[in-house]
């Protein structure tokens, strides 16, 4: 039954080892001191045993040195632990440019996941190696948890907001993908796999599936079929904000004050537009929450920001 | 009988039950604690049984996950945030202080009552079905998704949590108002520090979590949106409102171990604790630090980065205050008169356990490293090292130390050896593997899990058997030694300190005459001769 006793997970991408790193580093801390205490209280406890009925100790009341030693040198160590997992969770937490996107939607009890290109599966994700990979997750209604062990990678996945991560995949093979945070009955079986590919292998496996409109396209559809496009459009007599070029911007708001024009953002303005008013705009906009599924809201937010890039760069958006 | 103790002192039921009596109203919780402990690891033997194979074949998923809910509910609002305070603490605050009674009789004995009701609350939610939110009633699923009985149970805490209040009001009065003349505060057991910095948290902690899970309540039953995105909530909020509490109350269950285990090594090394101000300042350390790291729970729950970074500095400093705690036990034994008698055996097991506790929670506050290992089986195995190890071996150390005062008894010392053994072996092997399942990725509340980690759920199933039977001895031979048990006197370990200056049993008022205070806790060579430095 237990051909082979698991230690020690695999490392299959690029932050495993940074991981693992300060990971050996806490361990070899932590056998020394738990060590060293062992010892000193098994050998103190020994050689000072009590040896007749009447014995007592030797009173002694402490000393500023030893009590200094035995904070500042944990102090120390400490801090050297606080900096380098900071530096760790930095480095894993902000995305290289350039990162692939890939949408993730959770819900009891499955992952959904759509490609750039359209390419949707559930409870699988293929992926290509030595290619930053950045998911950008959302929850249709409690909170789950993305977790790639093999990638030493997690985020949880909260309805009402978008939390993402990012990896770079470096071996081929397929890795055990798991619902971290407790989500009700099947949280167990919220369960699936990563499949790490070759480049060619990837552009390949995208190839085969059966052609579905991209992200971008299916949230310009939207955009026109929700009659978005009546009031966000350009010019002076638009009821609302104009939205190419946006993404990203930092923009005024009506009665004062300023707000990031991203994922989020874009969210908010859509299930609740009342929350935040870009600054010389009536707040006539209705509430499209019922009406878009976490799904389309992330085609819809891939459209918006596509429009961006397409007044920044002016090509065509990537994936069309 | 000969003398009149607190015991004899009235036969009949309502003499107990309407008692003021701070040392029978400590038995009231002795009782009922001990009933929820066995009611908790019930719950626990099925978690344990089930997780023996990887398939979900003994229990259904919905069973499961109400098994581990009710276990962490009961074991942690029930069993280990009362047990040594309420217990120990009732029974010796007011006797190692050279007082009568604690300030509020009265209230002590209204906040068992409580405590009983909120019981009665979490286990008419159990007996009516159970509730599978898990210990921690993370929203929105506890008040959108969730259709088990979250009300009932959120009720239970919510009532047993003023059982805390009071009973935190009542030390902290009693601590300030009722010292015996002399009785300075530097010369004050550290166990009665550690229960101040205790109660410091339950008064100010507690009604947090009380408000919080009210309202999972009120959004529950009136949808109000405070908590669930589709009612226009924030869920994160939740978490930042529960850990607030729930973090703190961890140190409700460590501190108090923490004092038990500094008076067992001064007693059991016939030596006065070595560095008294750092270990009585470290508890109030850990008590006022501890209410700001409750952020580590919510690194990777999307929390802005920059707070994220200031909750692992405060992580990372109030694991200090624990280490000095530590290197002071040891340096206490050094030069001793050690004997091996089972409180010992319990607190040098509590240092050895305690110390891989607590450096593990350094693992989880080192933000890169714990995006990994979060809500895996080492956070799992983490807080049962602190939990198990440091506050249940705390627990029963301190209970075998006072046995003989509370009960005027002693108990099968053999016996207890092979407890405090069984306890310890059992401990490790339950719970070591699970540092190891978790580094493997195997996250926690799970009912089935993939077959390669099989292996150390067996380790862990059998080691959580040998743990159970070390915990059925006692209950066996302390009952045993309370009613036929050989007389014990006042002082059976030739330990140093007020309570065991006066019978064992105590007699109803503790002492004749208030007692004189002279000189701390545990000073073995008498006055005028001076020890080496």
């Amino acid at each position: 039954m237990f051909t082979n006793l698991p230690f020690f997970p695999q490392q299959a991408s690029a932050q495993a080892a940074q991981v693992d790193a300060i990971y050996f580093f806490m361990v070899a801390v932590t056998a020394f001191f738990s060590l060293l205490i062992a010892v000193l209280v098994v050998v103190f406890a020994i050689k000072y045993r009590r040896r007749s009925e009447e014995e007592i100790g030797v009173a002694i009341h402490g000393s500023l040195a030893l009590e200094l030693m035995w904070t500042f040198i944990p102090l120390g160590i400490a801090m050297v632990m606080f900096a380098w997992g900071a530096k760790v969770f930095l480095d894993l937490y902000r995305p290289p440019a350039g990162a692939m996107e890939i949408f993730i939607v959770g819900k009891q009890w499955m992952w959904k996941a759509q490609h750039a290109d359209g390419q949707r599966e559930i409870n699988e994700l293929h992926v290509p190696i030595g290619r930053p990979v950045k998911l950008v997750m959302g929850s249709e209604d409690v909170i789950h948890s993305y977790y790639i062990p093999a990638f030493r990678v997690k985020a949880d996945v909260v309805p009402g907001r978008y939390n993402s991560l990012w990896f770079t995949a470096t071996k081929p093979g397929r890795y055990r993908l798991f619902c971290a945070e407790y989500c009700g009955t099947r949280h167990s079986g919220m369960v699936g796999w990563i499949t790490a590919m070759e480049p060619a292998d990837y552009q390949a496996w995208l190839a085969g599936g059966p052609a579905a409109a991209s992200p971008i396209a299916s949230g310009e559809k939207l955009f026109t079929d929700l009659a978005c496009n009546t009031c966000h459009q350009q010019g002076a007599q638009a009821r609302g904000p104009a939205l190419a070029g946006l993404f990203g911007k930092t923009i005024e708001l009506q009665g004062g004050g300023t707000a990031v024009f991203d994922e989020a953002f874009i969210r908010e303005s859509i299930v609740n537009p009342q929350a935040k008013v870009a600054a010389g705009f009536q707040p006539i906009m209705p509430t499209f929450q019922g009406l878009v599924t976490e799904e389309q809201l992330l085609q819809l937010i891939a459209y918006v920001r596509s429009l961006g890039q397409q007044a920044a760069a002016g090509t065509t958006p990537p994936g069309s | 009988m000969d003398t009149v103790s607190y015991l004899n002192d009235g036969h009949d039921i309502k003499s107990w039950l309407l008692t003021k009596d701070h040392k029978r109203i400590a038995l009231l919780y002795l009782v009922s604690i001990t009933a929820f402990f066995a009611i908790g690891g019930l719950f626990a033997m099925f978690i344990r049984l089930e997780l023996l194979t990887p398939a979900g074949d003994l229990l259904s998923s919905e069973t499961y996950n109400k098994m581990f809910t009710m276990h962490g509910v009961v074991m942690v609002f029930f069993f280990l945030i009362p047990s040594i305070p309420a217990v120990l603490g009732n029974f010796l605050i007011p006797i190692m202080i050279g007082a009568k009674d604690l300030a509020f009789p009265r209230i002590n004995l209204i906040s068992w009552y409580i405590y009983i009701l909120g019981g009665a609350f979490t286990m008419a939610s159990a007996l009516s079905g159970g509730v599978d939110t898990g210990w921690t009633f993370y929203t929105p699923y506890s008040t959108a998704a969730a259709n088990s009985h979250v009300i009932t149970a959120a009720l239970g805490v919510f009532i047993t949590g003023f059982s805390s209040i009071l009973t935190g009001l009542n030390f902290i009065v009693t601590i300030h108002r009722m010292r015996a003349p002399g009785l300075t505060w530097f010369r004050l057991p550290l166990f009665v520090w550690a229960h101040y910095a205790t109660s410091l948290i339950m008064i100010l902690g507690t009604p947090v979590v009380a408000i919080t899970v009210l309202l999972v309540a009120a959004e529950r039953v009136l949808h109000m949106g405070i908590f669930d995105p589709a009612l226009g909530g924030d869920p994160v909020l939740f978490q930042h409102l529960f850990w607030f509490y729930s973090h703190p109350a961890v140190y409700i269950m460590i501190l108090p171990a923490m004092g038990v285990i500094s008076e067992i090594v001064q007693a059991f090394s016939r030596k006065n604790i070595f560095g008294y101000s750092f270990i009585a300042f470290s508890s109030l350390a850990i008590a006022v630090i501890g209410f700001l790291v409750w952020g580590h729970h919510l690194f990777i729950a999307g929390q802005s980065v920059y707070a994220g970074l200031i909750f692992s500095f405060i992580s990372f400093l109030v694991a200090i205050p624990s280490a000095i705690k530590t290197f002071n036990w040891t340096a206490t034994i050094y030069k001793g008169s050690v004997s091996f008698q089972s409180p010992m055996l319990y607190a040098l097991g509590f240092v050895g356990l305690f110390t891989i506790g607590g450096l593990t929670g350094l693992f989880l506050s080192a933000m890169g490293l714990d995006i990994h290992v979060h809500d895996t089986y080492f956070v799992v195995a983490h807080f049962h090292y602190i939990m198990v190890g440091g506050a249940i071996m705390g627990y029963l150390g301190g209970l075998h130390y006072w046995w003989p005062k509370i009960t005027g008894r002693l108990y099968a010392e053999g016996w207890a050896k092979v407890a405090a053994i069984m306890v310890f072996v059992g401990f490790n092997l339950t719970f070591f593997p699970q540092f190891i399942a978790g580094y493997l990725g195997m996250p926690r509340r799970y009912h089935e899990y993939p077959p390669e980690l099989q292996v150390w759920n067996v380790m862990s199933s059998a080691g959580a058997s040998i743990l159970a039977a070390g915990y059925l001895l006692p209950l066996i031979y302390l009952t045993y030694s309370m009613f036929a048990g050989e007389k014990s006197a006042a002082d059976p370990w030739g330990a140093k300190g007020l309570e065991w200056e006066i019978p064992s049993p105590p007699p109803t008022s503790n002492f004749g005459a208030t007692p004189i205070i002279t000189e701390g806790t545990h000073q073995y060579v008498p006055s005028g001769e001076v020890g080496i430095v």
